[in-house]
């Protein structure tokens, strides 16, 4: 019963929906939306996904940026809105040498990744557009290039957007993606794919704060050479289901990657991180940090898979992740999990799931600060300990504030 | 300026302090020390309003107020101010901001205008050399990595900060090495005046040897089972505390 409800919402997907890739549309058919026996979707049922009915997003030249996050940041912006690439909201103009920003279907598409998994394939079978970005070998963008995936659409308005961004050896980027919509019951599935060659330095921010009753599937790959360095931050405030597959490969030695999360989810949302660090070659690290705050009757998965393929040898892979719960009825899964095939490599995981520490707030309160004041002092720094990572300062000061007035709306 | 009937407290069905007695004037140091468990630290940690006790008294007042009825943070903006034995590390929280946050606190309690950060920062840096405190600690979240010393040492620059009418100091002196011990008496000392009172609290005699009380008080078994002029305390240093245990049990 439940597998025919699944196979129906592919059917009613790929009919609502332009197909570009038969071969895509074919393995989606194929592989179905995921079940909760599928072990990567364990904690998330899809089944709301499923139950939308499903229309094609359309272009709408009515959106505008007004009070979108890193509006003041100067640079070239990519805008996205329901999927389609919007000419007047974005400038790509005054590029440096060596400099690409653009969208996909404008001029050569590189070759795609097909996507590995049901939602992967769906996006190479029907995605609309996306971001381009490439930096020549060398070349060091100071500026950080925004991408921003604006949604107008509501009760099961669909968009696919395919991202691309290629760093050449020794060059330098840094990325902010913002994500953004007004009404409840759209859906996004994205799929961005991140190549830094040798020595590149890449930070790449997603900030997703899509209405609290929409749904967004994104996957990010990174495939990493040796000595790159790439940081990738995801701070997650928004959606009813949001799953963020992030996918890294570390194929050199001297690699140093991290990803840092930060999920804010509030009753009625559930929000999921779905990690696979791949580790190649010797001599890489990878750090996972993730706090969660979860209010009323939120939910929160952090699923973290290192794996340490035969002759990865002094690997150093890390994974934390700290939850602090607001409310008796917020639930976490959290699952660490590694796979080590190679000698002489050290791997850390922890989680934490608890209340405020009720130790801290007697402190503070010992020193004049009122309950109230003390527990959002605590709140903050918890969300602090990730947003402090973030490299780039103008993104990461808006970030900080805009999450401090989040954490003010909740119940404390 | 603390005047303590009758005081009783417990934990889940088990009485801890048995009936304290104790008045504190204004200029007075009190130490009160005891044996291991004797309730010296529940004693700091209900006058501070910590949760979790249940709490019975004929009386304590605090500079015309009940002061069992405050709040733990109302009690710091009348001036009250507890040194913690082991001081709580909050990671994330930056140790400027925090201060400033409880001195505003307590300033704007009092009706008075609150400091800028740069009027706060000129503040601090006239007590930190009192405590010879690395100015790097106060860019660190709070207590977080501090070591044992530094940690107390912070407790005595909150003091500083806060200028307290009464201050109640719990086991400040332990994991104190000597040089550590005479920096944070001094700083104790020096907060020392006229119109203020402070309560030591110390397994040990070594501390009285800087901080000097007026008047020693012996817990015991959650009660204070003698009181006596600074001389006690060497009186205890020299026989140890069985000689009072003994007193008691005959």
């Amino acid at each position: 019963m439940v597998a025919s409800t699944r196979n129906d919402a592919v059917d009613r997907l790929l009919a609502a929906l332009p197909v570009g890739d038969t071969e895509g549309s074919a393995r989606f058919a194929e592989l179905g939306f995921p079940a909760q026996c599928d072990e990567d979707w364990r904690f998330t049922s899809v089944k709301p996904i499923t139950e939308l009915n499903f229309i094609a997003a359309e272009a709408d030249p009515n959106v505008s940026l007004d009070g979108c996050m890193f509006a003041e940041i100067d640079g070239p912006k990519l805008v996205f809105v329901n999927g389609h690439f919007s000419k007047t909201l974005s400038a790509v103009s005054d590029l440096p040498e060596g400099v690409e920003v653009r969208n996909l279907s404008d001029g050569k598409c590189p070759v795609l990744g097909n996507g590995s998994d049901a939602f992967g394939a769906l996006n190479v079978a029907t995605f609309t557009d996306g971001p381009f970005i490439s930096v020549a070998a060398n070349v060091k963008l100071e500026i950080p290039v925004r991408v921003y995936y604006l949604s107008s659409g509501s009760e099961g308005a669909t968009a696919n957007v395919r991202g691309y961004i290629r760093v050449g050896a020794g060059g330098q980027l840094t990325v902010l993606e913002c994500w953004e919509g007004a009404n409840t019951g759209y859906f996004n599935n994205s799929v961005t794919e991140l190549h830094a060659g040798d020595n590149a330095r890449v930070e790449h921010v997603k900030f997703q704060d899509e209405h609290t009753g929409a749904f967004h599937v994104s996957a990010l790959h990174t495939t990493m050479s040796r000595d790159a360095c790439v940081a990738h931050h995801s701070i997650a405030l928004g959606g009813r289901i949001a799953r963020n597959n992030l996918r890294a490969h570390l194929n050199g030695t001297g690699i140093e990657t991290v990803l840092n999360g930060l999920y804010l989810p509030r009753t009625g949302q559930l929000i999921d991180h779905h990690m696979v660090v791949d580790h190649a070659q010797p001599h890489s690290d990878s750090h996972e940090y993730f706090n969660g705050i979860l209010d009323g009757d939120a939910r929160a998965v952090f699923h973290g898979r290192i794996h340490v393929r035969k002759g990865a040898a002094k690997t150093d892979a890390k994974q934390t992740n700290k939850n602090l719960l607001l409310s008796d009825k917020a639930t976490v899964d959290t699952k660490p999990q590694l796979e080590i095939y190679a000698d002489d490599v050290k791997c850390t995981h922890g989680a934490t799931i608890g209340q405020m520490n009720a130790e801290q707030i007697f402190y503070l309160r010992a020193r004049g600060l009122d309950e109230e004041t003390a527990r959002r002092l605590i709140m903050h720094a918890f969300a602090g300990e990730i947003i402090e990572r973030i490299q780039c300062i103008t993104a990461r000061e808006e970030l900080d504030r805009l999450v401090w007035d989040r954490l003010e709306e909740t119940s404390a | 300026m603390l005047e303590i009937n009758n005081l009783q407290a417990g934990v889940e069905g088990r009485n801890i302090l048995k009936g304290i007695n104790l008045t504190v004037n204004a200029g007075e140091v009190h130490a009160i020390m005891g044996p291991n468990g004797s309730g010296k630290s529940t004693l700091a940690h209900v006058l501070a309003g910590r949760e979790g006790y249940d709490i019975s008294a004929d009386q304590v007042s605090y500079e015309g107020h009940d002061l069992l009825e405050l709040s733990p943070e109302e009690r710091v903006r009348e001036g009250f101010f507890l040194a913690f034995q082991y001081p709580i590390e909050i990671p994330g929280v930056n140790t400027t901001y925090f201060l400033r946050t409880a001195v505003n606190a307590v300033r704007a309690h009092h009706g008075k205008e609150e400091l800028d950060a740069v009027d706060f920062l000129k503040l601090m840096r006239a007590k930190i050399e009192l405590l010879e405190l690395d100015e790097s600690l106060l860019k660190r979240s709070v207590n977080e990595g501090f070591s044992g010393g530094e940690k107390k040492r912070a407790e005595i620059l909150q003091m500083a900060l806060l200028d307290p009418k009464f201050a109640v100091l719990d086991e400040t002196d332990s994991g104190l090495d000597i040089d550590a011990l005479k920096i944070v008496a001094n700083g104790v000392n020096q907060l020392r005046r006229e119109d203020n009172a402070q309560l030591v609290i110390t397994h040990y005699q070594r501390l009285l040897d800087y901080i000097v009380p007026d008047y020693v008080h012996v817990l015991y078994d959650g009660r204070i089972v003698k009181s006596g002029p600074k001389e006690l305390a060497l009186e205890l240093e020299e026989k140890g505390y069985d000689w009072i245990t003994e007193e008691q049990t005959v």
